[in-house]
């Protein structure tokens, strides 16, 4: 079975694919597209969804009692075992496959797992690579909007340098986080054995194509998709599609992946626009503009994301045809 | 009483991991830690050995253990996993979520102290700890209990007037790494007697999707606290009926308490574990001195046995109460619930608290019959927390 774009079309505008209509996330979030594109992918292919939830934005808006905007199973435990969970749930099901208790045998199951950037770079971390690093059968995706979002916007290993976050401000002495974002990709990469790449709702045919690589890879996968939260970047509610196209163009969020050791840049840009652009485009980044020390803060940003995007067409180069394992 | 067939001199580890053998599960999750370490070793093996056919998950912490058999028996699986001490503590968090999703997951605790400072040793903080966290908890005196119970603990959590989670407490190093002669079912006879997982609302079950683990405010978490509440109400019953089913394929009798020479005894000594081993010994070393002494050792702590002790203990003369674990600022976990209910007996007798055994440290015949003997001569105060084998 192949990707149908037509019928992703139908299913995005008329069904509820596994997420569906009515819960109570923000209005302008990326987050409910993130989950929708993945599962929808998954059903036109033929697989039937389970999915695990880390604590989070999506998780808390999506199944307040007695509702739930769910119509596969889904299982939420905590914060920061999702992995763990999913992966108990993908061993069951291996379990009970064996032993002839699985109710409809026939049906291609696809496990999931979805965490805020919070319960993935940081407290998740390590179930996370524990998961990954056994093999479990799964697909874990990040919806990255760069901080812990769900609480009110405080500062993660993902939020960026300059961003206003209620843990980290920008004050009248300190310029907020100074720290870069915590290279997640490289980290999921470094499990070797694993099928990783970076997405966007922006680039849906990208996205629907890595999913569909992700459900076909021999082992684990881990999807980081770009996840902007209109609230707390301070953005009108329709821009997440536009700030995340800036993303990409800027090179704030190279869209590639990495199969086994092997780069591949599925977007390529021929030429990066400054990273200015990205940060003035949002309002969280607006009292780090104010400062006398922004241009060098943004200089330093900038400086990396060239780097890293030589860097990646060096690896692409490199890794060409020679997996790792 | 059935032949004995299969009498092995074997650890207390052993015996866990040989009822987990025989009860072949569908999910094991587990992270070693001493002491809990050999009974992950032997189960492994027996998986490597394709003596069970049971998925292993050899996760990276107990967080992921307990994270992982939640996942496991939510998705339908009957699931267990065993832990100990600072590995309990790491799954704490998790160890409420599986009470409160109602998942009869069983995990054997092989007891040790709770860090700090680090202790490899025995005592009972790591299962005081989560006494409040929705789990049976049943207690085993050495290493045929602990067999015995693991076996029962199965259909006691899977009972549909239960579904509960049941921890099934072994002392570290004394039962754990201690080698006794365990007297093992037959395979089959296990087989029939833990039946086929009884299963509620399987994730897995896809053409009827459930959500597990919504978010539960202000509105509804309070009735599901009830629901858990009632649940526990139902377990001593269920207990005593698997118990009584138990003893016709074992010929060996469980119940709510074990009761040992309390029937014309004036003074009781109540203890968890196996220092009940102990206290027995020294309970009958004092009635060839006249003495009316008796021990009473709770096999479940969670539902705590009220009633049962409210019958057992009112009009006594005295009651010794011995915890392995003590409560900072207040009085000891074993020592508050005996007298909490004793409140309500007609006869109240005398109390006596006893701290002993922290960290490992050995408990002696010598400081049983001290604490006896004390209550003998009338020394002895309610409201005074003493140490057994500490020095000054």
């Amino acid at each position: 079975m192949a990707l149908n774009i037509m019928q992703l079309a139908t299913m995005f505008a008329d069904k509820n694919p596994g997420i569906t209509q009515g819960h109570r996330l923000c209005p302008g979030c990326a987050a409910p597209n993130v989950a929708k594109f993945a599962l929808m992918t998954a059903e036109s292919l033929g697989y039937t969804p389970v999915v695990g939830l880390a604590t989070g934005c999506l998780e808390v808006s999506t199944t307040i009692f007695p509702y739930t905007a769910w119509n596969v199973p889904y299982i939420h435990n905590a914060f920061e075992n999702v992995a763990a969970t999913i992966s108990g749930v993908e061993t069951a099901y291996r379990a009970l496959a064996k032993r002839g208790r699985i109710v409809d045998p026939d049906k291609k199951y696809a496990f999931f797992a979805f965490g805020g950037d919070g319960g993935t770079y940081d407290i998740g971390l390590q179930s996370l690579s524990g998961a990954v690093e056994r093999g479990h059968k799964f697909i874990y995706i990040v919806y990255d909007n760069e901080g812990y979002m769900n609480t009110g916007n405080q500062r993660s290993g993902a939020t960026p340098p300059g961003s206003q976050t209620t843990t980290q401000p920008v004050g009248k002495k300190l310029p907020g986080k100074i720290q870069l974002k915590k290279n997640i990709v490289e980290i999921m990469a470094g499990h070797e054995n694993v099928y990783v790449a970076t997405v966007s709702t922006s680039e849906p045919m990208d996205f629907f194509k890595k999913i569909e690589k992700a459900l076909q890879f021999d082992g684990p996968a881990f999807i980081a998709a770009f996840s902007p939260c209109v609230r707390f970047w301070r953005v009108n509610d329709d821009k997440a599609v536009d700030i995340s196209k800036l993303a990409i163009e800027t090179g704030y969020w190279p869209l590639y992946e990495v199969e086994r050791g092997v780069y591949r840049i599925t977007k390529k840009v021929k030429e990066l626009k400054p990273v200015k652009e990205f940060i003035e485009a949002q309002g969280r980044f607006r009292n780090l503009l104010k400062r006398p020390d922004a241009d060098e803060i943004i200089g330093e940003l900038q400086e990396y994301i060239t780097r890293r995007w030589e860097r990646l067409h060096i690896l692409e180069e490199a890794t060409k045809d020679k997996p790792i394992r | 009483m059935p032949e004995v067939k299969n009498r092995q001199a074997v650890t207390g580890a052993q015996a866990i991991a040989n009822a987990m053998r025989q009860i072949n599960p569908d999910v094991v999750a587990a992270y070693p830690i001493t002491p809990q370490t050999p009974v992950v070793e032997y189960f492994a093996q027996y998986v490597a050995d394709g003596a069970v056919d049971t998925e292993m998950i050899p996760v990276e912490s107990e967080h992921s253990a307990m994270s992982a058999v939640v996942g496991a028996a939510a998705a339908g699986a009957r699931a267990m996993t065993a832990t100990a001490a600072n590995g309990l503590a790491l799954m704490h968090e998790i160890v409420y979520i599986a009470a409160s999703s109602r998942l009869p997951i069983v995990m054997p605790v092989a007891n040790r102290a709770l860090s700090g400072p680090i202790n490899i040793h025995c005592d009972h903080s790591d299962a005081m700890a989560e006494r409040d966290s929705g789990w049976i908890q049943l207690w085993a005196e050495n290493a045929q209990e602990a067999y015995d119970l693991t076996l029962i603990a199965v259909r006691l959590g899977e009972h549909e007037d239960v579904r509960l989670p049941v921890m099934v407490n072994f002392d570290g190093f004394i039962i754990s790494h201690g080698v006794e002669v365990v007297d093992f079912l037959d395979d089959e006879v296990v087989k029939k007697f833990v039946g086929e997982p009884k299963v509620k609302y399987p994730l897995l079950d896809v053409n009827n999707p459930v959500t597990y683990g919504p978010l539960d405010l202000y509105d509804y978490y309070f009735e599901h606290k009830r629901q858990q509440i009632e649940a526990m109400k139902h377990v001593k019953r269920v207990f005593k009926e698997i118990a009584e089913e138990f003893e016709k394929i074992s010929g060996r009798k469980y119940d709510i308490l074990d009761k040992y020479k309390v029937d014309d005894a004036e003074y009781i000594m109540i203890a968890l574990g196996s220092t009940a081993g102990t206290v027995k010994y020294t309970v009958d070393l004092l009635r060839e001195q006249g003495h009316k002494v008796g021990l009473v050792k709770p096999w479940i702590f969670r539902p705590f046995p009220k009633k049962e002790l409210q019958e057992l203990l009112n009009g006594r003369k005295a009651v010794i109460v011995l915890d392995r674990s003590a409560s900072f600022g207040a009085e000891a976990p074993v020592y508050e619930a005996v007298k909490s209910a004793l409140y309500e007996v007609s006869d109240r007798p005398k109390l006596g608290s006893y701290v002993y055994g922290l960290g490992g440290r050995d408990i002696k015949v010598d400081h049983i019959k001290q604490a006896f003997e004390e209550a003998f001569s009338g020394n002895i105060n309610t409201d005074e927390e003493r140490y057994l084998g500490l020095r000054e």
